[in-house]
């Protein structure tokens, strides 16, 4: 978890939630799978074909605004995307990630010289995306969502501990 | 504001950037997002939602259903809500961001999370309310607490008076072009201004409703005369004055001249694509939809009746009132009646074609006129249609002439 390392799919700015899996999907199923046939549809309609197990997501400002679909990372992360980094993250999509155990990395660094079929590497504990000979650094993520994160996200983490983590903070 | 709301709540003074765990007074969730919420709930191996009266679950994005997929979600829902006590408003009832203030969840002070993005609509009724998603949703149900970033606060004060044409929608439109979709990230939207101030609990909420369009985390509105109003005889709490302290720091101010503001649209396919009405006149117009969280209001529809009384529509042309009571009392003033002689559908309370789900799916290469909140390619169930945001009034007058027109004052 620590290390992350792939091959990119590059996609651009404002990469709504419509676009990760449009609205009329997900109220007719909560099957994962089914689901994530149509990940990232509306962006690239062909992407769930083309998608390997352990790619990863490099995208610009503002991936996930939109809805509060937690469908949005699900279908992200069942369609065998390890991680996704972006310069920026609408909210809801940022905790949603953390909440089913989708590595993501907000790193505002990033330049448009990553294309799709590079190979990056993601240093969580380091604050680093390693790009050729290219290094973007980025804020590490906080850490009681990297706690979240590593239990392999909310549900797994409540059963784990009893509890949740910020409880204890309060 | 956001932060003298977390301060009552923990005692400690906050700064924007801490983390805080806040005690929720209300928490809601909607056909999109309860189903996997009850998959979270009960793999965490929950036993008891926190505080029944405190917990809601509406069922209006897909409502009534259109199909068995659907309905066996729905059937999820009413099934826990009948074994976990939760109150569950089913079929017909409205939409969740009209349900909660109505049915005296949201109040003065309070904090609010809902499974819906548009959850910022209560910091209309100075509450801070925001959008969360299913799991944490989950947590909420089993714990009553959640985390929050502490936000910086950007203020929107509207001076002046609005032209008769232009309504809280136009300003709100506006406004998400100057600061952008993402300007607003992480941030409080605080909307002030004696135009603020004269607006009515409805114009009120259709500006908080878009808080997250420029990716807002809540729209907070100071409580009045105006809130109180509203509240008086819902709420169980007794009913606060809550503004912001006169030294109140802000991350940004966009000062808005009332006067100046001409009626706006969202252009295909981004809210922040911002055009005046003016500069697409006499564009053809294929569907028109008034209605939702954002405009399905009491006054909206007084004002598409005011355009559209003994008239008959032009372009195809849905309503839907955003309640049970809005229907209720758009029946007792006539409005239903006009707008179905007029030639509009007039549906059940509810989402309606907003999402794309059914109940109005436009076709490839249609121009839909909608006083929705989101315009994303696909958002209406077509990715090939052109969704343009407006006005109620802007939207009656395109109904009018099936072409985009510049509406005269009501």
């Amino acid at each position: 978890m620590q290390v992350i390392k792939g091959k990119v799919w590059k996609f651009g700015d404002d990469i709504s939630t419509d676009l990760i899996i449009p609205g009329k999907y997900k109220f007719k199923t909560i099957d994962f799978n089914e689901l994530a046939r149509h990940a990232m549809e509306g962006a690239d309609p062909q992407f769930s074909s083309k998608v390997s197990k352990g790619d990863i997501i490099v995208a610009g400002e503002n991936f996930g605004c939109g809805s509060s679909r937690e469908q949005a990372p699900v279908v992200i992360k069942h369609a065998g995307v390890s991680a996704v980094v972006a310069k920026s993250f609408a909210r809801i999509f940022y905790r949603n990630s953390f909440n089913i155990g989708l590595p993501v990395v907000e790193c505002p660094d990033l330049d448009d010289s990553i294309k799709t079929g590079d190979t990056v590497e993601l240093r969580l504990a380091e604050g680093q995306v390693l790009a050729g000979t290219r290094t973007y650094s980025f804020k590490p993520i906080p850490p009681f969502l990297m706690t979240i994160l590593q239990d392999g996200g909310l549900v797994e983490h409540f059963k784990k501990r009893g509890g949740f983590i910020w409880e204890k903070q309060g | 504001m956001a932060e003298k709301i977390i301060f009552r709540k923990t005692g400690k003074r906050p700064t924007p950037g801490d983390i805080v765990v806040l005690p929720i007074d209300a928490a809601m969730a909607h056909d999109g997002t309860a189903p996997l919420m009850i998959k979270s709930f009960e793999a965490m191996g929950a036993k008891r939602v926190w505080a029944k009266e405190k917990a809601a679950f509406v069922i209006d994005h897909i409502s009534p259903s259109s199909n068995e997929g659907t309905s066996a979600l729905h059937k999820m829902m009413r099934d826990f809500a009948a074994a976990y006590g939760v109150t569950l408003y089913d079929v017909g009832e409205g939409i969740c961001h009209q349900i909660l203030p109505e049915k005296g969840y949201v109040f003065p002070g309070g904090v609010v999370v809902g499974a819906d993005s548009h959850t910022c609509t209560h910091g209309a009724f100075a509450a801070f309310s925001t959008g969360i998603g299913s799991t944490d949703m989950a947590a909420v149900f089993a714990s009553g607490k959640l985390w929050f970033k502490v936000p910086e606060t950007l203020r929107i004060n509207i001076t002046g008076t609005l032209p008769s044409n232009v309504m809280s929608k136009d300003a709100i439109i506006y406004a998400i072009g100057k600061v952008g979709a993402d300007g607003a990230t992480y941030k409080a939207v605080e909307f002030t201004g004696d135009a603020v101030k004269r607006m009515t609990m409805d114009s009120r909420m259709t500006m908080c409703n878009m808080a997250i369009e420029m990716g807002g985390k809540t729209g907070l509105i100071a409580s009045d005369s105006v809130t109180r109003q509203f509240l008086e005889g819902r709420i169980r709490v007794p009913f606060v004055e809550l503004a912001a302290d006169r030294d109140a720091s802000y991350s940004d101010v966009l000062e808005i001249e009332a006067e100046k503001l001409e009626p706006q649209l969202s252009c295909p396919h981004q809210v922040d694509n911002v055009k005046p009405v003016s500069a697409l006149e006499g564009m053809h117009v294929d569907q028109v939809f008034i209605g939702s969280c954002t405009n399905g209001r009491l006054e909206d529809l007084r004002v598409a009746v005011k355009v559209l009384r003994g008239k008959r529509v032009k372009a195809r042309t849905i309503v839907m009132p955003a309640s049970r009571e809005i229907m209720l009392g758009a029946i007792r003033e006539g409005l239903i009646e006009e707008l179905v002689k007029a030639g509009c559908a007039v549906g059940v309370p509810g989402c309606g074609p907003c999402v794309g789900g059914h109940h109005g799916v436009p076709s490839q290469s249609e121009a839909v006129i909608s006083t929705t909140n989101r315009n994303f390619k696909g958002r209406m169930g077509c990715a090939d249609a052109d969704i343009y945001l407006a006005s109620p009034l802007t939207a009656a007058y395109a109904a009018l002439y099936g072409k985009l027109a510049i509406p005269m004052g009501v």
